[in-house]
């Protein structure tokens, strides 16, 4: 079995990001946009409405058919509502796809989305729907009246993961599934090299055991494992690694309205800290070596960090692999939250999908929409594609039902729907809901995340290839980065449209010039037409 | 007299002519400081390389970013994400030469050049397909990684459902996605794949296998890339 190997399309984001500079033009060029939408009185079941939906799943047919059979539960209970879906694997594309079709103003009707990706379709004007309004209109909206299923009531919402769709104080968005990221652990490997796992993870313990680990025989086996490959330390997502080590020790990212804080000394230190691990051979991450669990699984990486959502790759009993099968190892997988600097405070990110309305001209077809996305919020949904991963539904009326609460006590009852490691890490998320945090949200917000993942692969690669990394490196390191992702031409707006403010001097000057210019023609116009006339008469 | 030495040197001119030629075919003459194929293979992960290889195929062009199908006549290269503008990406037709400077990498398994740039030379050459058939299953199919190769008489297995191919590796695609499907060589069975980004849905290879039926035998072509074993990326597939 292949998970995915489309490395080039997670690069994509970069791109997007030029694509994205020029969204405001685009969505706006040759048009007014579209009106402001505007709740109607009531949605007209007396008509037809097709909308499309694009979604995201994690290359899993499981998550699929979870997603047609929500399809076509909505369109037994809305016969007048047709939903066409459109399946993606990857955020990135997604993002691409609706920068293209604003432009074309043939955006889908309901899409899966980052918070950060919407505030980039923000910059067009009414692209997407302000949620707001629909959130609690007593009919159509959270619980409402007029629904024809039984969708929660906003306060059965998980207030946190509600207030993680609001962008600029405006909800944009609807929570659809959430995760964090888990530290799998290779058990046998830890206590093998005579350590035993703490209660709270540290970057202290990772690092020690992870350099532990790289003794080797005289034949270059390493001792640990009696293979020739051992990289006892891998992270999958080195943004989310950058992102929550900063936040670990109160270095700097970003100000809520878009400041951009992450070229730092704390950062110069964390990546100093990483680069001595790297020479040691004790850390790599995935765009260098590859998935954390087919290591993990190999018995060639001892701490194997990677989402919630990506637990039932991990292990010996995983359903999913992707090595073959004699190369895998028997080995006890313990699930740990991200390791921490201070263990009576921890952190970890707050991710997982949300789901936006696009607006259209026709505010009964936006209806038809919202309806839909809600119907992702009822416990159907929301239970069925929670177990398909280490997710957690978005909503207590999910989280707290009979249903949900008898899925969580079967853990380890078989490998597949009840997988240890799959519940565990979807309890670990349950229990540090708390603890969990998310980076502002601005225009530019998804390029600083891809900045502070770039930061730690060149210094990871730098290293590996043996070359110096130092107080100039670093420099250098920071300016390009911060070239590449344009961090330093951005403005620090936020979201909305930009105020221009004042004129500068000189060009109030021309225009005055140009204006007077016209007057002195008018002028001479006119002058010239009673002239004539004066001569006729 | 005359005729017999004028023959004689007929005879010296067409064999060294021959000989010349011979060697050609199978030598590449590397520019200074350029790598041989085992100089390249010799290398350790993370080191500088710099190679001389022709285009075989390319795979993607983004953000100036092009990820090439490259070989010369002792094996092949996969240049994963080479610095290429969009201009130049359009010059890179099959057979094109081509100067890489690298690093070496390994990426589950696969032996790529990460991170390099290029510049363009003169020649020209397009690899013959390997004939793999009577390799696959054996330890000597890694020597042949990223080449360009045949397979003849495989047969199509079912998938897990009975399907003769799947959209991505767990049927839960579209089309337009990665296709997946499974062929007996022999006595051992190995999954194919048609990659989206190679060959798209528009596509000849797309939809011969779109079309394939269980039990079809078949002559495929394709490069030997690597995820974790042998993961080949198909160009043409015939069914016999």
């Amino acid at each position: 079995m292949i998970k995915g190997i489309k490395r080039a399309s997670a690069l994509a984001l970069f791109t997007l990001m030029m694509l994205s500079a020029l969204l405001p033009l685009a969505a706006c060029h040759g048009s007014k946009g579209l009106p402001e939408f505007e709740v109607p009185e009531s949605f007209d079941t007396s008509r037809q409405y097709e909308i499309t939906f694009w979604a995201k799943n994690d290359t899993n047919i499981t998550q699929v058919n979870i997603y047609k059979k929500a399809i076509a539960d909505f369109e037994a209970l809305y016969p007048n509502i047709k939903v066409n879906l459109r399946l993606y694997t990857d955020y990135g594309k997604i993002y691409n796809d609706v920068i293209t079709n604003i432009s074309t103003g043939t955006t889908p009707n309901v899409c899966i989305s980052y918070p950060d990706h919407i505030a980039t379709y923000l910059t067009g004007k009414n692209i997407v729907v302000p949620l707001d309004g629909l959130y609690t209109d007593p009919e159509y909206g959270l619980g409402g009246s007029e629904l024809l299923f039984d969708s929660p009531r906003i306060d059965e919402v998980v207030p946190q993961y509600i207030d993680e769709c609001a962008i600029g104080g405006v909800h944009y968005a609807l929570p659809f599934m959430r995760s964090t990221e888990a530290c799998y652990i290779n058990k046998d490997l830890v206590e093998k090299l005579g350590y035993e796992i703490p209660e709270v993870l540290t970057w202290d313990f990772v690092w020690e055991v992870s350099d532990a680990a790289m003794e080797k025989d005289a034949d270059g086996n390493f001792l640990v494992n009696g293979q020739k490959v051992m990289i006892p330390f891998i992270y999958k997502s080195t943004d989310n690694m950058m992102i929550q080590m900063l936040r670990q020790t109160g270095g700097g990212y970003s100000t809520e309205d878009g400041e951009i804080l992450i070229f730092n000394d704390k950062t110069k230190e964390l990546l100093y800290s990483i680069a001595e691990h790297v020479k040691k051979g004790s850390f790599s991450t995935f765009k260098i070596s590859s998935y954390p669990g087919n290591f993990l699984n190999a018995g060639q990486c001892i701490f194997a960090i990677d989402s919630t959502a990506g637990a039932t790759w991990m292990g010996t009993d995983a359903n999913h692999h992707d090595i073959a099968a004699d190369k895998i190892i028997r080995f006890e997988t313990v699930v740990k939250p991200i390791p921490q600097f201070d263990t009576d405070d921890p952190m970890m990110i707050s991710q997982g999908p949300s789901v936006c309305v696009f607006n259209k001209k026709d505010p009964q077809e936006v209806m038809a929409s919202w309806l839909f996305a809600q119907f992702l919020l009822t416990n159907d949904v929301q239970i069925a594609y929670s177990q398909t991963e280490g997710y957690i539904p978005v909503t207590t009326k999910a989280r707290e039902s009979g249903e949900y609460l008898e899925y969580l006590s079967l853990k380890g009852a078989d490998n597949d729907l009840h997988y240890s490691v799959k519940i565990e890490a979807a309890e670990l998320l349950i229990n540090n809901i708390g603890n969990t945090f998310i980076t502002p949200v601005f225009n530019g917000s998804a390029s600083l995340r891809d900045a502070a993942g770039t930061l730690i692969e060149n210094v990871t690669k730098s290293v590996r290839r043996k070359e110096t990394v130092d107080e100039t490196y670093m420099q250098k390191l920071f300016s390009d980065v911060n070239s590449l992702y344009r961090l330093d031409q951005r403005s620090s707006e936020g979201v909305g449209r930009k105020t221009l403010g004042r004129l500068p001097g000189t060009s109030v000057a021309l225009l005055a010039a140009l204006a007077g210019a016209w007057v002195l023609i008018g002028t001479a116009f006119v002058f010239t037409k009673v002239k004539k006339k004066r001569k006729k008469s | 007299m005359k005729k017999i030495l004028a023959l004689v040197l007929a005879a010296i001119i067409a064999l060294a002519v021959f000989a010349g030629c011979k060697k050609t075919d199978k030598q590449d003459v590397k520019s200074e400081g350029v790598m041989t194929y085992a100089e390249y293979m010799a290398a350790e992960i993370d080191a500088e390389v710099v190679i001389e290889a022709y285009v075989q195929a390319k795979q993607s062009w983004w953000d100036n970013k092009a990820t090439v199908y490259t070989q010369d006549k002792d094996g092949a290269y996969f240049l994963y994400n080479m610095a290429c503008s969009e201009a130049d990406y359009a010059k890179l037709v099959p057979g094109t030469k081509i100067k890489v400077t690298g690093h070496k990498a390994e990426w589950a398994g696969e032996i790529e050049i990460a991170d390099a740039t290029f510049e363009i030379e003169d020649g020209s050459y397009i690899a013959p397909a390997f004939d793999a058939t009577a390799v696959f299953g054996t330890d000597d199919l890694i020597k042949h990684m990223n080449e360009f190769f045949t397979v003849k008489g495989a047969v199509v297995e079912g998938m897990d459902d009975g399907a003769a191919f799947w959209y991505s590796w767990d049927n839960s695609g579209e089309d337009g996605s990665d296709l997946y499907f499974k062929v007996k060589i022999g006595e051992n069975v190995f999954t194919f794949t048609v990659e989206s980004y190679l060959c798209d849905a528009t596509t000849e290879v797309y939809g011969a296998v779109k079309n394939l039926k269980v039990g079809d035998t078949i002559d495929v072509e394709g490069f030997l890339y690597w995820y974790e074993g042998a993961n080949p990326h198909i160009t043409k597939v015939t069914v016999k």
